[in-house]
This record gives structure tokens, sequence and C-alpha cells, in this order.
């Protein structure tokens, strides 16, 4: 094939001469913009080699490490908190919650702590999900006051690698034919009224409730926080309030459970968490 | 498909490429679709519909998978095998046949990555999800692949290589290459699907991101060079602006992107001298990468008028304006301070589709728009309006699928690492992930858009294909590069 230089007419150009399917290509220089712009990338990149690590085992001459970044930062951010985390270690809860900069702080550092840890299960705000216990409001499974609030976040709810855990099981009163099925509706339906406070309600409901739920749920269904027992005289309910959803608790109760977040947080953190749920609604 | 007896006249290989076509635009048309499920599960999770292998996790790699390996892999292959034997003056070596085992092994290898996906069965390695028995098939293929590309290369009839046959071996060659080494693994059982990735640790992610990002670099940057340099020149018919500076472009990107993949792992527990080396590999790859785009909008020297009344020339240049964006941005985001910010946010997912919808797609709608005609015999195609229809129709979504994601992806950088005066994080992750909601809804909408605008392509080509053409009033009977007489 002879090489055919052309002179491009539009161009200017020459051709290289050479012609395929009949594309031909231009002998056009580089831009020099473009060779200077990698020129300078190039350079760039020497004078960070020089910089910067480069060869392994080789800091280079800004000495800079990753490593020695992230722990000097995260150093630099623990500083920052550290007074105020100092004395939140060091204080009572009550006197954390009596102090104003170190409720502000608390509750700050709370609010974090619980976006990221708590919100997943009681929701944003501890607004509560089916199942899982609101905690704006002022009915506590297992009481409400700072240190119970405490203990609970500490131990966890019926988990098994904390021997202090909060425990309570509730018979399933259906399989172990503790109830019959016509029983089980007739208490469904007294524990409905105790919550609607409906008067008149007596009879058979009354016995039974006396004999099987009185024991935990009190006499009048307060509820009993030493085993985690519900208040049923209010219209909160964890598992539905409609008749079918306690006829169902009733026969095969449904369990929650907390991990305790001892070792998972540390101490601060959950004292913070504390004051913070404590804050929610409904502490005592 | 009607006529294959005047396809067998033809002094080329065709009838194997028009099925090439066909698959581009089934895999494209498909994945597209996917995107657009997977786009709408992200806003409105109701849509996993508690199937697992409806949800997102499983859908996602049949999405990404369709859309490099099917839509773009079938147009890598059909337009390597056009430009080959038009280039050389020569037919593929082996004939239908080995070229023929390509576009059947190929597709096989598409159908056994999905339908494993679906079950669950992948190695969890981004782009490189399929198991080791699809690894092993593919392996075939691909050296298939590079025997019928190389042999056709050295029984050419001209004289010297054209460029973008450089760019496609280099595609070929690497990918090869990429496919091996990242999925060496051991087989559990012969006779099971699980297999355990040689690599482990931070040689397994270093490994996986070498691959991933010469993915790109080989797969969707060289591979589609090579498009661009044969239909530009083409549809334009002007001259290639530079051949130096197509020879200095070639073999900078070559030496530059392979070492660029430690990018990917800024700030993990690759050691900083690794993290050195793919962030200035990366900036110093911004020009060689703009060498392309240099060389395809300056083709246009002298025809900038066409880009008025020929929409496949527009569909062409504008995916190369996309090209250039992207690979400014991508050496942008390679820069370690700005990475802090942008790595596992929306902004790596609107910088790979700006990339993937705006230069790949764009390129292979205009490589596909010019073949049909050809290899089906026709004098035009059926409309060059709904060229048009079709390439303001999928632009409008690119950007709105683009903007979105920057806005998101910054919005969610800033969010997760905002501190308020306290010391403490401003927002809950799940926080970040509300505010991102209205963004996934206009991504889904430009993802729509985009499939809109493939479904109306498809309907042309059809109606072309049928040898249909559409009256249409101010359009020239025909278009300029639309000769049928070569």
């Amino acid at each position: 094939m002879p090489t055919k230089i052309e002179k491009d007419s539009v161009t200017g150009t020459e051709t290289t001469g050479h012609e395929w399917d009949g594309i031909k290509e231009l002998n056009t220089p580089l831009p020099r913009w473009w060779l200077y712009v990698l020129y300078a990338t190039i350079i760039w990149s020497l004078v960070y080699y020089l910089l910067y690590p480069t060869i392994p085992g080789i800091a280079g001459l800004m000495g800079y490490s990753q490593r020695e970044e992230l722990v000097e930062r995260m150093a630099e951010a623990r500083a920052r908190q550290a007074g105020s985390l100092d004395r939140i270690a060091a204080a009572p809860l009550e006197e954390v919650k009596a102090d104003p900069d170190l409720l502000n702080f608390a509750l700050t550092g709370g609010r974090a702590a619980f976006a990221d840890n708590c919100a997943p299960c009681h929701a944003a705000g501890g607004a509560g999900r089916p199942g899982y216990p609101s905690l704006a409001d002022d009915s506590w499974l297992w009481g409400g006051t700072l240190d119970e609030i405490e203990t609970t976040l500490r131990h966890g709810v019926r988990t098994a690698d904390d021997d202090d855990t909060r425990v309570g099981e509730m018979p399933a009163f259906g399989p172990d034919e503790l109830l019959d099925q016509g029983q089980i509706e007739v208490v469904a339906s007294y524990v409905l009224s105790l919550s609607t406070q409906a008067a008149g309600a007596a009879g058979e409901g009354v016995e039974l409730y006396a004999e099987h739920c009185a024991s935990c749920h009190g006499g009048a269904g307060e509820g009993g926080r030493e085993f985690g027992a519900p208040r049923l005289a209010d219209q909160i309910w964890l598992y539905g309030g409609e008749k079918a959803d306690i006829v169902a608790q009733i026969t095969r109760p449904s369990h929650g459970v907390m991990p305790a977040w001892t070792g998972r947080l540390d101490d601060t953190t959950i004292k913070m968490l504390t004051v913070y749920v404590h804050a929610l609604g409904g502490g005592e | 498909m009607t006529d294959q007896a005047s396809a067998s006249s033809s002094a080329y290989n065709e009838g194997v490429i028009r099925l090439l076509v066909i698959a581009t635009m089934f895999w494209g048309v498909a994945a597209f679709l996917v995107g657009v499920l997977i786009a709408l599960q992200l806003a409105y999770p109701v849509l996993n519909l508690d199937l697992e292998w409806f949800s997102f996790g499983r859908v996602r790699p049949l999405h990404t998978s369709g859309a490099i390996f099917g839509f773009g892999g079938n147009a890598l292959i059909a337009t390597s095998f056009y430009v080959v034997q038009r280039t050389g003056r020569t037919t593929l070596f082996g004939g239908e046949t080995l070229a023929g085992f390509v576009f059947v092994g190929y597709q096989l290898f598409l159908v056994m990555a999905g339908v494993g996906y679906l079950l669950g069965i992948t190695q969890g390695r981004e782009y490189a999800e399929p198991e080791w028995y699809v690894d092993l098939w593919l392996t075939l293929v691909w050296v298939v692949y590079l025997l019928v590309f190389l042999g056709t290369v050295m029984k050419r009839k001209e004289p010297h290589i054209y460029v973008a046959n450089w760019f496609f071996l280099s595609f070929i060659v690497t990918v090869a290459m990429l496919h091996i080494v990242n999925g060496l693994s051991l087989p559990v059982s012969w006779t099971g699907t699980k297999s355990y990735s040689l690599f482990s640790g931070v040689q397994d992610a270093l490994t996986q991101w070498w691959y991933g990002h010469n993915a790109v670099g080989f797969f969707l940057t060289a591979g589609f060079l090579g498009i661009m340099y044969y239909f530009i020149p083409k549809q334009a018919e002007r001259p290639v602006y530079s051949y130096r500076l197509s020879i200095i472009h070639f073999w900078s990107i070559i030496f530059l992107y392979i070492w660029a993949g430690p990018h990917h792992l800024f700030y993990t527990s690759l050691p900083d001298w690794a993290q050195t080396l793919g962030m200035t590999f990366s900036v110093m790859l911004w020009m060689p990468s703009w060498g392309g785009m240099i060389n395809g909008i300056m083709t246009l020297s002298g025809a900038w008028d066409k880009l008025r009344t020929d929409p496949v020339l527009r569909f062409l240049v504008v995916s190369v304006a996309f090209y250039g964006m992207s690979t400014f941005e991508g050496p942008l985001m390679s820069v370690k301070p700005v990475n802090a910010l942008s790595h596992w946010t929306d902004w790596t997912v609107g910088h790979s589709h700006s990339g993937a919808l705006g230069w790949v797609a764009f390129v292979s709608f205009g490589a596909v728009y010019f073949l049909v005609p050809k290899l089906w015999r026709r004098a035009r195609l059926y409309s060059e309006r709904l060229v048009s229809v079709h390439f303001w129709i999928a632009t409008i979504g690119i950007v709105l699928y683009i903007t979105a994601m920057w806005v998101s992806g910054i919005l969610q950088g800033l969010m997760w690492r905002a501190y308020d005066s306290l010391g403490f994080l401003q927002y809950a992750f799940i926080e970040t992930v509300e505010a991102m909601h209205p963004f996934y809804v206009i991504r889904a909408l430009g993802g729509v858009l985009f499939l809109i605008g493939s479904l109306v392509m498809v309907y042309n080509l059809i109606r072309t294909a049928r040898g249909d053409v559409r009256e249409e009033a101010g359009a020239p009977a025909v278009a300029p590069g639309m000769n049928p007489a070569e």
C-alpha cells in the first residue's frame, strides 16, 4: 500500500497517508495545553512522592501516616469532650440531672447514642413500635427512675449474656393448659374492661383474673415492675389492644428481648443515655 | 434476519454481528428495566416484596452485569467484529463458526450469571459476582474471542493496524488478565456452586479493586474508545483529528490506568504507599483520558454543522462530552480529601452513571444506529426524527439522574461528617437515609426516561430492519453517512 500524504482542505493539516475503510488521519501535533497539563500532573505527582509515603516503610518529608492521623484526630475529639465526660463519669445521676451544663451535655450525647443504638427498635425519639415499648410515656415495664433505667440499660431484658438481666415470663396459658379457650376469652374481656375502666365487670372473669393474673399484674391491673408485668389499667398496649391481640398474648405470650449494653457502650455513654431516656417524657 | 441470502453475499462476516446487535439491544433494555426497578426499590423499599430473589441485594448485580456485560459486552463484540474486518479488509479469522461460538457462549455466560444472582449464587465481588464454574466458561469464550480478533488483525490486508483495533485488542487482552487473576478461587466441591477466593484480607480487597477499576478502564473506556475511533470519523466523514495524539494517549492510558485501582480503598487498612500510588496515577490519568475526548470532538472540525441535522452524530459527540466530564470527575474524586467526602455516597453512583449512561450507552446507541441500516442493507434508518426524540429523552434522563446523585451524595457526605457544638454526631444514619428519599425518586424518574428512550430506539430499529421508511418533512431523504453503497 503506497502512503499518500494529502493536505486536508478544511484545516490545512497534512494527513498521515494511511487509510482504512475510508478513514484518514490528520498529523496534527499534540495540543500544547494538553501536553503542559499532562506534565503538570506528573510534576505534581513527583512532588507528592517526596512529601508523602511512597515507598513501603518510608514516611516522606511530611512524616504523614494515616494511622497516626486517625489516632491524633480521635484524641483531639476526645480531648474536646474530656472535661464534661469526666465530670459525668464521676457524678451520680441525680447530680448530672441537676447541673444545667452537664444535663445539656448528657442530653446531647444521649440523643446521639440513642439515635444509633436504640432507635432501630424503640424508634426515633423513643416513640416505640408494636412489641418495642415507647420510652416517651409514663408507663414503665421495669421502672422509670434514673437508677431503674440505668439498670435496664446495663443488663438488658431476658438476654442470655448477662446474669443480672431483667427476667420475667408469663406462662403460656393455652399450650400449658392452665386455661381453656373459653376461659381465655373471658379473662381477655375482663382485661379489656380494666383498661377502659368499664364498670360492672363481674363473675368468672374477676375470679380467673384474681387466680391467674393478679399476682404479677396487680389486683386492679396496676402492673408489677419486679416481673416486668405491664400495667393493664391503661390504654397503652405493647402487643396490641384488640381483644384478639389480648387473647393471643394470654394463649402464647410474646416476650421482648433487649441486649445488655455494658461492654457494648462505655459507662459514661450509658449514663448519658439514662439521662436522655429519663427526659423523654415519663421519667420518675 | 429475513434476508440471509443478501447478507451472505457480503464480502464480510455479518450474520453473527446482526445477532450481536440484537443481543446488545435485548440486554440493554433488560438492564435499564432492572435498573429502574432497583432505583424504585431504594426509594420505596416495599417493592422488595419480601421475596428473597426479588430483593435489592440479588437484583442489583443483575442490573450491573446486564448493563456492563450484557449491553456493553455485546456492543463491544459486535462493533469490534465489524470494525476489525472493515479496517483490515478481511473476513473474521475462523469465520462465522468461531464467531458464532463467541456469540452463543457469551450469551450462555450472561444467562448462567444472571440465574445465579437470583438464586443467591455469588462470589460477592463487585462486577465479578459469577461463581467459579461461570468464570471458567467465560474464560474459554474470551480466549476464543481473542483468537478471532487477533487472527483477523494478523490476516489483515492493510499495512497498518487502525487505532480502533489497538483499543479493542488492549481491552480483550487486559480483561482476560483481570478476569483470570481476580477469579482465582477454590471450589468447595466440583459438584457445588460455592468457592472461596485465593486472596484474603486487604490483598483480597486490592485484587478486587485492581480488577474493578480496570473493568472500568479497559472494558468501559478502552473498548468504547475503539468504537469512538471508528464510528465518529465514519459518521462525520472527516479524518481523525490527530494521529500523534492517538498514539500518546493510547499508551499513556494503558500504562497509567492499571495502577489506579487503590483509589477505591482510601482510608482503609491499605498501606499509605499503595494509596499514594492510586491517587497520583489517577490524577496523571486525566490528560491521557482527555486525549480521546479531544480526538473525538475535534474530528468534527469542518463538520460541526452536521450536529444540527444528524442526530446519530449527536449521540456520538455528546457521548464523548460525557466521557470528558466523567474522566475529569474521576481524578477529582481520587484526590484523598475529596474522596473523604465522596466515598460511599451517591456521588460515586452518579459518577459511574454519567460514564455508563452518558458515555458507554450513548456511544453504543450511535454505533448501533449506524450499524443497523448497514447490516440489514437499508438505505437509511426508519426515522431520524425518532433518533432525535430518543436523544432528547435520554439526555434529560441522564441529567436528572446525575444531578440528583450529585446533590444526594454531597448532602449524604456532609451529614455523615456533621458534628454539633459539643462534639457529638449531628445525624443518625437513618436520618441521612431519610434525607435521600426525594433524590431517589428523581433518580428513578431519570431512569424511566432513559428506558423509554431505549424503547423508542428498539421500535425505530425494528422498522428499519423491516425496510420501512418514515416520510419526514424537512429531513433529507438520505442522511449523511447513511449511504449503503459501500
